[in-house]
């Protein structure tokens, strides 16, 4: 089988067996990528998703983005990207154009009343995982709580707050605290 | 012209989101103020629908978000703008990956980063937390008690350690079918 469709069926197959993206997706990459295949090992995964984690953009996405690449360049890179993402955009198009027209439903406004108040708590939850992964020390505590007072108080686009919360963390660890990371 | 916008738009969240699908939401909430593709309620419903499918949650919501700004081509333009910032520079990385996330300046940044991303998406959830939880009619606000009572108990039983592990879709499900037998 040609590379390219080899990459894009994979991630495509990927894209359409795991829920939630992210952390959920790397059983699956690693069954998947490491075992069956071989393209990579479980160190190189490992390390995509650190990147991954700390540039823009859909986590499982990066990962698609980085593997392409190793296996087959740049078009590979590109290749498993959009292998990752077809089925969901096919599936989610799908369901839009179903949903607009049953969300009216008296069936279905009774099953939105209960998911909604899940999904609060899901939200409620990911909030407090994400706090609590985030905030290393004092500093960085600071900075949690001053981004949602701006967020409450000051109408301040997300870009910015993203760029000068990057600026702060250079500041702090040149100034504050030597530059000793402790990750 | 309307296309033009969410290339522009998503292009912008896909460079600006960063650590992963929830980093979108604060993102897609500002979109809510600025444009009427969507409102902050289908937003919600967004949240669960991407939850409860298959693929990653930001390319799920991204799709979903720009199918409600300008149908099916807005929902592939919408997708694709979201990652075509990620993969460019994902493929830059990739030439050098070693240094880069054992960089300094970079971790340095990645520091500041994380607490504000957490922030952002707190104040965003609150947002959706207050439009699906609170009515105004009339000049009043009122509680929607069921749907702060079900948050309450989903919230509650999230703690448990064996069900921490349960699949989002498993208690979106539950929810549905809670709410369609009690006619909430």
């Amino acid at each position: 089988m040609n590379v390219y469709v080899e990459l894009f069926l994979s991630f495509a197959k990927i894209g359409i067996l795991t829920f939630g993206g992210g952390l959920a997706m790397l059983p699956m990459l690693k069954y998947e990528l490491v075992y069956k295949r071989e393209w990579v090992t479980e160190d190189e995964i490992l390390n995509y998703y650190a990147v991954g984690q700390c540039t823009p953009g859909v986590i499982a996405v990066n990962v698609a983005t980085f593997i392409g690449h190793k296996k087959a360049g740049i078009v590979g890179g590109i290749i498993g990207t959009l292998g990752m993402i077809t089925p969901s955009v096919i599936l989610i198009t799908i369901l839009a154009t179903i949903l607009t027209n049953i969300m009216d439903q008296p069936i279905v406004a009774s099953a939105l009343v209960g998911i909604r108040g899940v999904v609060c708590a899901l939200l409620i939850n990911t909030v407090y995982i994400l706090a609590k992964a985030s905030i290393e020390d004092i500093w960085c505590g600071i900075i949690f709580v001053i981004v949602i007072l701006a967020g409450f108080f000051l109408q301040l686009p997300s870009v910015a707050i993203v760029i000068i919360s990057g600026i702060l963390g250079v500041l702090i660890q040149k100034f504050l605290k030597k530059g000793e990371i402790n990750r | 012209m309307t296309y033009l916008i969410l290339v522009y738009e998503f292009f912008k969240i896909g460079l600006f989101a960063i650590g992963g699908g929830s980093a979108t939401l604060p993102f897609l909430m500002n979109l809510t103020e600025k444009y009427d593709w969507f409102t902050a309620t289908q937003l919600t419903d967004l949240v669960a629908i991407s939850e409860s499918t298959p693929g990653p949650l930001g390319v799920n919501m991204a799709t979903f978000a720009g199918y409600h700004a300008a149908g099916i081509p807005g929902a592939i333009l919408a997708t694709l703008s979201l990652v075509f910032p990620s993969v460019v520079i994902i493929l830059i990385i990739a030439k050098f990956l070693e240094n880069f996330s054992k960089n300094q300046t970079v971790q340095s940044i990645f520091y500041g980063i994380r607490p504000a991303v957490a922030g952002l998406i707190a104040v965003a959830v609150y947002e959706l937390l207050r439009i699906s939880l609170i009515v105004m009619q009339n000049g009043k606000t009122s509680l929607r008690i069921p749907v702060a009572i079900m948050c309450l108990v989903v919230l509650v039983l999230l703690q448990v350690k064996q069900l921490k592990k349960l699949h989002p879709g498993i208690w979106l499900l539950g929810a549905a079918i809670v709410g369609v037998v009690l006619r909430l």
